[in-house]
């Protein structure tokens, strides 16, 4: 199939018009010395129902969630998208769409996106939010340049509670402005506030904190503010999963200055890790510093409200080399999903679905705590993750859970933490009968 | 009226959800948690499932995609995607994945990254791709930050990146974010590189020239190859900007025309939706020398296994929390898979061929300010018409009022009124006769009934916006 849509017959008239007599002349200002002079190594092409049989094939080979009890979480989440959310964004108005030069024809695009903006901005508490970013790590590696801009200095404490890909990403994006990037020490499951105070100062150009972190665990952000609020200068940069702002206190709270996450758990199924969807909200003073897209409410000449690609300026279009970041093509079908999914939760919905992830965490977590060998490290309040440590190997465990079904969370050994242990996460999509598994495989590790 | 927003529709305690009811013992998360952690107040809509279906059903309404019809935005490569590739980024086995999944229960992903990043190479002429970053602009990033890595691994600090005129506005900016000075280079009156001011503009400090080719003229630079000499003579690196890929695809591929590293846009080329602006990919390719700077984890195979690589110590590092945009690649590999070395060759062809036919038709009616031959796309110059008063943009909202899609607006930076036009491969003759009439009227209206053009759009839902008023007083929330 070649999705081509011309007859032969029509690419002779075309041919015709354009004055040549084969398609091959029209090439004639490729030099033959780097004209490919073979066909492609690539096989034959097939029809879409050999497409489609083939890749049902191919997934065969996986193991997707559906067929396992899966509590895997570490920045990627499972929980349930109303199906709503999916047949609203395969209108094909909507996702055949381009980037909305021309607004007249683009008024649903723009008002999605400034709803999304919109909405961002309430559930974060902040002043106003973009367009989207590429994904919760690349947006920290924005986020951690703009704060370096606006400070113009360059040293970044970021804590080791954050996500370790997260920094990584930072650390890749910041290298090459030069960037400084201080690890703050973990104590137990959260930043070492300790330690913050005794290594942020003037030269600090922002400290970098998730929350809830990635050990789930809710970071104090009171103290942290009250640390940071007497140096002059010294961004608050917080990482967020938007989906626990349902129930715990925003960010715009604690004066955070620029906001950014992972906005993949309001709407976005799994996917393998993309696409996700970056997502920042700022102080106002800082828009003009603020990287990728934003769309504007103004009015057109009969007086009627509508929506334009805004503050262009500060993009690569226009500023090319001084732009603010070099975002061209974003998330936008991402955070249409998500605002349609904010929308259909609304206030009620939002706060319930974090809570009966929360509670169904602690439940499990406090059931956890009982059996012997087995503990919860976390020590401070956590959403709905928590690391569990164990007597047992985690291998063990890992193999015991799998042989019925059970993917027991994400062992911590990959990542740079020199510890073991296996991070678990319960969305509201695991029922009480799965949770008790959980629990009957531990005891019966425990009881061998 | 203007359409509501969704938050006026907002009744205190409407409800569009259900979840299960809590089957756990219920604990009271005041006491459980730090009361001072417990948000008081959220203001999102409260609303019932059909307003919130009403509400997206009509504003998808005053959208206009492929579906709806041609858009012959010039460089960005609107073409018609298949709907099966749809269906296939939705197969469950295929979607409902964890990126911490372990790699023997995820063989079938695997491979089909591992035979796409392999397809891709082949497709190039590079001979390693990563599929990380999830964006064509993230593509250059990364590109650019491998060659500042790659130079600072021999010991040379070189800063200048040398961008041509006609260059998308992403090189620039992707070149400035990775910490390098932009030299600009004029092309000449051909549009095209001049060998003699790109002699005199490279030298020791020059780390690369970024490129694409066909240019952003739609025309081949056919001295790419002394192009490479000159670049290479001062020890830069040749960078390949993989924007208009489908104008070359089973003619010419990069790698052997001396580039050393490019990137994809596979929402481009390779047929994604663009989502009103996302999500994208944008893979890089990169010649053997440059490969252990790849971003990891890098995929790699061991007898019949395949796995992710993590310990890569020469790694410019991640630029992505996971592997990037899995599910453009997905469509991506469906495409490929389709259309097989010989449909990949007739994409092309026809691409070109409807440029053409279009150019040809166009040409005695818009001035046409390069006379070079051009491949996928091609730029006329609206000036004619400016002289009679009436401007590009004026032009492009007119072709609203017909119900098509206007092409890119003055760009390339080099063309006064610029139109850049890309019909693509997927359009049949009866569309472009359409917009190529629509284009001749506009032209007529102009000579005989200006105003109609100068005050366009009429017909669309909302007229002309103040861009100025949402500049200067920026409302970007409710």
């Amino acid at each position: 199939m070649d999705y081509i849509a011309n007859t032969p017959q029509e690419k002779e008239e075309m041919l015709a018009a354009i004055g040549v007599q084969k398609i091959a002349e029209l090439f004639s200002g490729i030099p033959r010395k780097v004209k490919l002079d073979c066909p492609l190594d690539i096989p034959a092409g097939i029809s879409e129902m050999e497409l489609a049989h083939d890749l049902k094939e191919i997934a065969q080979k996986n193991l997707s969630l559906g067929e396992v009890i899966s509590f895997l979480g570490a920045g990627a989440y499972d929980h349930y998208i109303p199906a709503i959310v999916d047949h609203l964004i395969l209108r094909s108005e909507f996702y055949t769409a381009y980037t909305p030069y021309q607004a007249e024809l683009s008024q649903g695009t723009l008002q999605a996106v400034y709803e999304y903006q919109s909405m961002i901005s309430d559930l974060t508490a902040m002043d106003l939010a973009n367009a989207s970013l590429l994904d919760g790590g690349s947006a920290l590696g924005e986020a951690v340049l703009m704060a370096s801009r606006i400070s113009r200095k360059k040293k970044i404490l970021i804590s080791q509670s954050l996500h370790p890909a997260y920094r990584e990403v930072a650390r890749t994006y910041g290298r090459q402005q030069g960037l400084e990037f201080i690890q703050l020490q973990l104590n137990n499951t959260v930043t070492d506030l300790l330690e913050l105070d005794k290594t942020i100062d003037q030269e600090t150009a922002a400290v970098v904190i998730q929350y809830p972190n990635f050990f789930g665990s809710i970071e104090d952000m009171n103290r942290i503010e009250n640390i940071i609020s007497p140096y002059k200068n010294v961004l608050l940069l917080m990482v967020v999963n938007p989906l626990a702002l349902g129930l715990l206190r925003p960010p715009g709270d604690f004066g955070a200055d620029i906001v950014i996450g992972e906005g993949q758990v309001l709407g976005s199924p799994l996917n393998y890790g993309g696409p996700y969807l970056g997502f920042m909200a700022v102080k106002k003073r800082y828009l003009r510093q603020m990287p990728g897209r934003v769309v504007g409410a103004t009015t057109d000449e009969s007086g009627k409200r509508g929506f334009v690609l805004t503050m262009q300026t500060r993009e690569q279009h226009i500023r090319r080399e001084k732009a603010t970041s070099n975002i061209c093509t974003n998330e936008a079908l991402n955070a249409l999903s998500a605002a349609i999914y904010m929308s259909i939760m609304g206030r009620q919905g939002l706060r319930e679905v974090a809570e009966q992830c929360c509670k169904k965490a602690h439940y499990l977590a406090n059931r956890i705590n009982k059996i012997p060998g087995f503990k919860v490290v976390n020590k401070s309040d956590y959403f709905h993750e928590f690391l569990l440590e164990t007597d047992y190997s985690i291998d063990k465990v890992k193999k015991e859970m799998s042989k019925r079904g059970v993917i027991a969370g994400v062992d911590i050994s990959r990542f740079d933490y020199k510890k073991e242990g296996l991070l678990v996460c319960v969305t509201e999509k695991r029922n009480r009968g799965e949770l008790d598994k959980y629990l009957t495989v531990l005891e019966a590790i425990s009881g061998e | 009226m203007s359409k509501p927003l969704i938050k006026e529709y907002s009744s205190p305690g409407r409800k569009g959800y259900s979840l299960p009811t809590l089957d756990v013992p219920d604990i009271n998360l005041e006491e459980e948690l730090n009361p001072k952690f417990i948000r008081q107040q959220l203001d999102l809509p409260e609303l019932s499932e059909v307003d919130v279906a009403r509400h997206f059903t009509s504003l998808s309404q005053k959208n206009y995609g492929v579906d709806s019809g041609i858009y012959p935005l010039g460089s960005c490569t609107m073409k018609y995607n298949p709907k099966i590739n749809e269906d296939i980024a939705r197969i469950e086995g295929l979607s409902n994945l964890h990126p911490y999944q372990e790699d023997k229960d995820l063989q079938g992903s695997l491979k089909i990254l591992y035979e796409l990043k392999n397809n891709l190479a082949e497709i190039s002429g590079m001979d390693e791709v990563t599929l990380q970053p999830a964006s064509g602009a993230h593509g250059e990033l990364t590109a650019l930050m491998i060659i500042k890595q790659y130079f600072k691994d021999k010991g040379e600090e070189r800063k200048k990146i040398v961008v041509p005129d006609s260059a998308h506005g992403t090189n620039p900016a992707s070149a400035a974010m990775a910490g390098f000075e932009v030299v600009e280079l004029k092309s000449n009156e051909r549009g095209m590189i001049d060998l003699d001011k790109l002699r005199g503009l490279v030298d020791e400090d020059t780390a690369a020239l970024m490129l694409t080719n066909p240019n952003t003229l739609g025309i081949f630079e056919r001295e790419i190859l002394e192009v490479a000499e000159i670049v290479h003579g001062v020890g830069g690196l040749l960078y390949y900007d993989g924007a208009n890929m489908n104008a070359i695809m089973g003619y010419v591929r990069p790698g052997d025309m001396d580039f050393d590293l490019m990137h994809f846009n596979l929402h481009k080329t390779f047929s994604t939706p663009h989502g009103g602006g996302g999500p994208g990919s944008g893979p890089v390719g990169v010649k053997k020398f440059l490969t252990s700077y790849l971003p990891k984890p890098v995929l790699i195979k061991e007898g019949n296994f395949f796995k992710w690589e993590y310990h890569r110590p020469h790694s410019i590092g991640r630029v992505h929390s996971f592997y990037g945009n899995y599910s453009v690649i997905l469509r991506a590999y469906a495409y490929i898979k389709a259309l097989g070395a010989d449909g990949l060759r007739k994409v092309t062809e026809n691409a070109v061929l409807n440029a053409n036919y279009m150019k040809a038709k166009l040409k005695d009616v818009y001035y046409l300010p390069y006379e070079e031959d051009s491949l996928h796309e091609f730029v006329l110059s609206a000036s004619k018409q400016k002289e009679k008063g009436a401007t590009t943009l004026n032009i492009a909202k007119r072709l609203l009022d017909y119900g098509q899609y206007a092409p890119t607006i003055y760009f390339p930076l080099v063309v006064k009124e610029a139109l850049m036009i890309e019909p693509t491969e997927t359009e049949n003759i009866t569309t472009l006769n359409k917009f190529i009439a629509t284009m001749i009227n506009i032209s007529r209206e102009i000579e005989n009934n200006i105003e109609i053009v100068k005050n366009a759009p009429h017909n669309t839902t909302i007229k002309k916006l103040d861009e100025v008023k949402a500049a200067r007083k920026p409302d970007l929330r409710w």
